[in-house]
């Protein structure tokens, strides 16, 4: 169609054909991922400030189980490579083995986040609850909103998984897969920071 | 400075519209809150050079351009002028860097914390006059003060002599205040376990105002205090008087006197108990409190006491002297 | 009632008979006059049949329309609240002096100054600018709907969840009394453990999720969706500023959510995040809280620059000037609004070299501001400028807001916000800009775009009174505090002892009546436009507008455009007026179009009935709701069917519609 601005023909204004809709959903949901960043930036920031605050309590040190905590990475870690496996397979329209592989990444975060409640209820037994010191508040709020995005990821999978299987892979399908993979991947990128700035930083300051 | 000339014009006008109303923010009497104000004044008076201007523009071009005045130049299409654009940019940009000269030296020379070089317009601090030390705290909902170099304290009536630097440190037993005497100084917050400085001079002997300038709940309207200015004879006087009121503000004293009240009258105490204002400071003048200053010192390692895991109701100790991380400045 | 059994206290939580504020008058009276006129209203609506039409028609509707207008409505009514709130402090100040305490106790007048300034902020402003953006920005970039209908119906429930728990604390229970940003110590439960906070967290909470959703939705919604041709410099000013409105929304509510998140976690499990004791720090809500906070005041006031760019432009007859310039300013003042957040506290003592830091970074945003003033001034220059009422609320805005900026640089400067910090001159100041800046703008734009939601112009005459009872009233009410600032008077006081001071707070009072007359105007414009609105029609562009919305129909059809619009200038319409652009009548196409949904209602409700829970502790219900949301939500994703065609032969009849009617006054153009 003419795209001179100058002439002043009346279809110069109007699209004769109904356009094809951009969908925003993946740069919605990039950009809903952007701002639950600032989310997790408040409670790093929390923590930056209380991490030291024990209130003569238990310190990082003192809490800290490091060996649980690199099982715990490398579960989460994998999960998000077997992730990237089913994402391949879908690609390849191949169905089964892409719920197959959909199926490990959720039991693999699902142990991640048994193994952080496991971890958390040692912690309050031990009397080293969110209630004793600022360092621990700030702790369980941060490990455990991350664990609980982990959990709704979980969720939202099984979901996914039923819905992929009823109606299949089409474009709907498609573009919620996508939004998870990067809800999945922004978690891992999460638990770094965590991992290296709470956990393996608490302990060493 | 010219500032001063300023200040005769700018009082001109308010002064004859209130008749009598004091602003005391622009009329200060003691030297930090008159510099400070001097600022104030100094920088409205820099942004109406182009606020008036802009004003009065804004009211020729809107009059002149009316869609009645057909004589007027039309042209629709006009709607870029480099030049223009320069000059729009360009004389905020000049008026805020003129002001923000004046403020990043003010801010460091009016800083609360920094100890008083001057105690008015050209008459430097007298290095031998000790500034007066006195502990402010704010209770709910009232002001209690203590002059550690006498040994008294007071509640709801704070008094200094003129002309020598004061030295407050602040803290709060449970809310955030603000600790405020306009004719004196600008205000600082007062805040639970952590202490703030405010260094002050009054000029001109009288009766003024002070108060909590942040909310703190119910009984915040009536935290209210006389804050006198006296001759140095006048202030050993007062000083004899707080003395001959025999009160004692001993921790039982202040664990009444830590109950909330309104309104509450202002009331001496000729002594009290010793380090009190650091019990308060540390939040541990209640008998079996771990003091902060411990805390902090676990906390950093520095104390080789044992760990509770159970609450800080494991021990009691006395306050270090040095209260180190209590600044909100080291925030 | 604290001897009744465990199973009571397990169904109802903390709530008892005790709960209701019984004992005092002014509450109860409130409760009969609102529940008398709720009443009334949802009898009359039974009466009319009109449930379903509402049900359909608007409450599961997702045209942006539509929820625009739902925004606008509900802002106004939480307008009168928060108005109501103003006046009753006002009616205090002035009489409370000596021995006359006032009619009312400080725990109640702390409860409306707290609730005045949340309600204002939250559910006036905010509602009233989302309602302006969901309106007018789809159609000013040519575009059928915002990127996700559904979101936006269900952002607009949430914030009319937030606001019943905002209205049920009146007569269940009592309103936080924390001040309107919930400041620990008072916010901490062992100074204030009744709901009052609770309501105030949850409130905010609900609500935030839903601005935030709104945020998202219109920064995608800009990006994705633009007409083709319009590329982001050809994008009217309002989009512009919409745009960037929305980007701080994304950036800056996830700290709110984040920062009330921890609050709640000290009042119901016990954390020390903000406590005095075991390491806790109140420093850090102070810091957090306006990180969020002094953004939000630039989220407000930045979509009415756009408005104001619009309607200094529309009725100049020209071209907006320094349109760069313009947009370049509002992308500084964004970045800007970011890094000035400790000018709210410098007294805290954060040292000089902070103070000073944050000084200048305030300082500076007058300069983007400054050149935005100038560029309208050279917009009026050399254009021919009708005084309409939208322009009268301009020229009011540019004579205030100007004025309120000088005292605001006041402020910036440290050392005199030590003296000036928590004064009256600072309340003068605030009101001095959301007054001038961010009220004017709001009816600046509904008296501009009303004509187009509506198919009829608003009374002319009542919308005058209406501004000048606005304009003389604020100087009424606000010139008396700002000297009340300079006698040393502070804020948030409910009894004097100085006499001296009545005078203006009696003043004051009067310039609070005064803006009542103007508030009052402004529904009588409305009743009389309404009644009027044979005489008041107009056709698409009653002004001489300048941007896409006027091209189509006044009322616009659901689908906005027949033909999605090719963009080739700034300043669209025009430029297809002076090309001699004919509306297309035929040769029309099906047009794709979301469906209406009953979700955003029911989670949202839901969500209300959850947080009215948290604040009792009843645990069961906060439970059982809290589940049904999820599984709700969940089966919700699995209707994929969310589409409908609006056929040819339906545009064609809308396309003949009445609405197109020939516009009177056309001949302004």
């Amino acid at each position: 169609m003419n795209t001179i601005a100058t002439e002043s023909s009346a279809q110069d204004f109007y699209c004769r054909e109904e356009p094809h809709g951009h969908n925003g959903t993946l740069l919605g949901f990039w950009i809903y991922l952007m701002s639950d960043c600032f989310i997790f930036a408040a409670l790093f920031a929390c923590n930056a400030v209380l991490g030291t605050s024990y209130a003569a309590g238990p310190t990082g040190a003192d809490v800290f189980d490091l060996t649980g905590l690199a099982v715990n990475t490398a579960l989460l870690l994998i999960s998000s490579v077997t992730f990237g496996f089913a994402m391949l397979e879908m690609a390849r329209k191949r169905k089964r083995a892409m719920l197959g592989w959909l199926a490990v990444s959720g039991l693999l975060a699902a142990a991640f986040v048994g193994l952080e409640i496991h971890e958390f209820v040692t912690m309050i037994a031990e009397g080293a609850g969110p209630d004793r010191s600022a360092f621990l508040s700030s702790f369980f709020i941060l490990v455990g909103t991350h664990g609980l995005h982990v959990t709704v990821g979980i969720l939202w999978l099984i979901v996914l998984m039923v819905q992929l299987g009823k109606h299949g892979l089409h474009e709907a399908n498609i573009r919620r897969l996508q939004c998870l993979s990067m809800f999945w991947h922004f978690l891992d990128l999460i638990w770094v920071g965590v991992f290296s700035y709470v956990y393996l930083v608490g302990v060493l300051r | 400075m010219s500032v001063k000339r300023l200040r005769g014009m700018f009082w001109l006008f308010p002064a004859l519209a209130l008749g009598g109303c004091h602003l005391v923010l622009l009329d200060p009497s003691g030297d930090v809150a008159r510099q400070q104000s001097d600022l104030m004044i100094a920088s409205a008076v820099l942004m109406s050079l182009i606020i008036v201007p802009v004003l009065i523009a804004v009211g020729v071009i809107a009059w002149r351009y009316r869609a009645s005045n057909k004589k007027a130049v039309y042209d629709a299409e006009w709607d870029h002028s480099t030049y223009l654009e320069l000059i729009v940019w360009a004389a905020p940009l000049l008026i805020i860097m003129a002001l923000g000269a004046m403020t990043w030296i003010g801010t460091h020379q009016l800083d609360p914390y920094r100890p008083l070089t001057r105690i008015a317009e050209g008459r430097s601090a007298h290095v031998k006059a000790k500034p007066l030390e006195v502990e402010v705290v704010s209770l709910k909902w009232k002001w209690l003060f203590i002059y550690p170099q006498y040994g008294i304290a007071t509640v709801n009536e704070l008094a200094a002599p003129v002309d020598r630097p004061i030295h407050f440190k602040l803290t709060s037993s449970d809310m955030m205040d603000s600790f405020f005497v306009p004719s004196l100084a600008g205000q600082i917050y007062t805040m639970p376990g952590m202490q703030t400085v405010l260094n002050a001079v009054i000029n001109k002997p009288g009766d003024y105002d002070g108060f909590s300038a942040n909310y703190s709940g119910h009984g915040f309207t009536d935290m209210r205090f006389r804050f006198h200015g006296l001759s140095a004879k006048g202030f050993d006087q007062w000083v004899a008087k707080v003395r001959a009121s025999g009160h004692d503000l001993d921790r039982a004293a202040y664990e009444k006197l830590h109950k909330p009240s309104r309104d509450e009258p202002a009331h001496y105490y000729a002594q009290y108990a010793s380090g009190l204002y650091d019990r308060i400071l540390n939040r541990c003048v209640e008998p079996g409190q771990m003091c902060m200053s411990q805390m902090m010192a676990i906390d950093a390692g520095e104390a080789h006491a044992p760990r509770a895991r159970h609450g800080a109701d494991a021990m009691t100790a006395e306050p270090s002297s040095q209260a180190p991380a209590h600044d909100a400045a080291a925030h | 009632m604290p001897n009744r059994s465990e199973f009571w206290n397990f169904l109802l939580g903390r709530l008892s008979l005790d709960s209701l504020p019984l004992h005092n008058m002014i509450v109860v009276v409130t409760f009969i006059v609102v529940a008398t006129g709720g009443a009334a209203l949802l009898g009359f609506i039974t009466w009319k049949r009109q449930w379903g039409y509402l049900w359909t028609e608007w409450f599961t509707s997702v045209d942006h329309k539509k929820l625009g207008i739902m925004y606008m409505i509900l802002a106004t009514v939480m307008l009168f609240r928060g108005f109501a709130d103003a006046i009753m402090m006002r009616a205090q100040q002035a009489i409370a002096f000596g021995d006359n305490m006032g009619y009312l106790p400080p725990h109640h007048y702390d409860q409306i100054f707290t609730a005045h300034g949340a309600i204002m902020i939250f559910f006036v402003a905010m509602a009233y600018i989302v309602g302006l953006m969901n309106y007018v920005m789809p159609m000013q970039i040519g575009a059928r709907d915002v990127a996700f209908p559904f979101l936006n119906n269900f952002s607009f429930w949430l914030t009319v969840s937030g606001v019943l728990l905002f209205m049920v604390s009146l007569f269940i229970g009592d309103f936080s009394h924390a001040g309107w940003l919930g400041y620990p110590p008072v916010s901490e439960l062992h100074q204030s453990p009744g709901p009052g906070v609770d309501y105030y967290i949850w409130g905010l909470q609900l609500s935030g999720l839903g601005t935030l959703l709104t945020g998202i939705n219109f920064v995608v919604t800009i990006l994705k969706m633009r007409a083709p041709g319009m590329s982001l410099m050809k994008m009217p000013m309002f989009t512009w500023t919409t745009l960037c409105t929305s980007g701080l929304i994304v950036v800056t509510f996830p700290i709110l959510t984040a920062t009330l998140l921890l609050l709640s976690l000290d009042r119901y499990i016990g954390t020390h995040f903000f406590t005095a004791g075991m390491g806790g720090n109140v420093m850090m809500y102070i810091n957090l809280i306006w990180i969020w906070g002094h953004p939000e005041v630039y989220i407000l006031i930045l979509p009415l620059f756009g408005v104001f760019s619009e309607i200094v432009s529309t009725f100049s007859g020209k071209r907006l000037f320094g349109y760069s310039s313009m947009v370049y300013a509002t992308v500084s003042i964004m970045i800007l609004s970011y890094l000035v957040w400790l000018h709210h506290f410098f007294t805290m003592g954060s040292g000089a070299d902070v103070n000073s830091f944050f000084s200048l970074t305030t300082m500076m945003i007058s300069i983007p501001t400054g050149a935005k003033i100038f560029n309208w001034l050279f917009t009026m220059y050399r254009g021919r400028v009708r005084f309409d009422v939208p322009m009268l609320w301009t020229m009011g805005f540019l004579f205030t807001f100007t004025i309120g900026g000088m005292t605001g640089v006041m402020l910036s400067v440290a050392p005199a916000d030590f003296l000036l910090h928590n004064s009256l001159f600072l309340i003068a100041h605030f009101h001095n800009v959301i007054i001038g800046g961010v009220v004017f703008g709001i009816f600046a734009g509904i008296n501009y775009w009303f004509p187009k939601a509506f198919g009829f112009r608003l009374d002319p005459f009542w919308g005058k009174c209406s501004f000048w009872f606005w304009q003389i009233g604020f100087w009424f009410a606000f010139g008396p505090l700002y000297i009340l600032g300079l006698m040393g008077v502070t804020r948030r006081l409910s009894h004097f002892t100085d006499p001296s001071l009545q005078k203006w707070f009696i003043i004051a009072a009067f310039g609070a009546f005064l803006i009542l007359l103007g508030i009052l105007s402004f529904v009588m414009q409305i009743y009389v436009s309404i009644r009027n609105r044979e005489k008041y029609a107009v056709g698409h562009d009653p002004w001489g507008g300048r941007t896409l919305e006027w091209q189509t129909s006044s009322p616009p059809p659901p689908y906005n455009f027949a033909f999605v619009p090719k963009v080739h200038e700034r300043d669209a319409w025009t430029n297809m007026k002076e090309s001699g652009y004919q509306r297309p009548l035929q040769g029309f196409n099906d047009i794709h179009m979301p469906k209406s949904t009953a979700t955003g209602v029911v989670l949202s409700a839901l969500g209300f009935v959850f947080g009215f829970a948290m604040v009792w502790y009843i645990w069961w219900l906060a439970a059982v709701s809290f589940v049904a949301l999820i599984a709700y939500a969940i089966f919700h994703t699995f209707n994929y069917n969310r589409d409908y065609h609006v056929s040819a032969d339906e545009v064609n009849r809308f396309e003949h519609s009445g609405n197109w009617a020939s516009d009177p006054q056309e001949a302004r153009a």
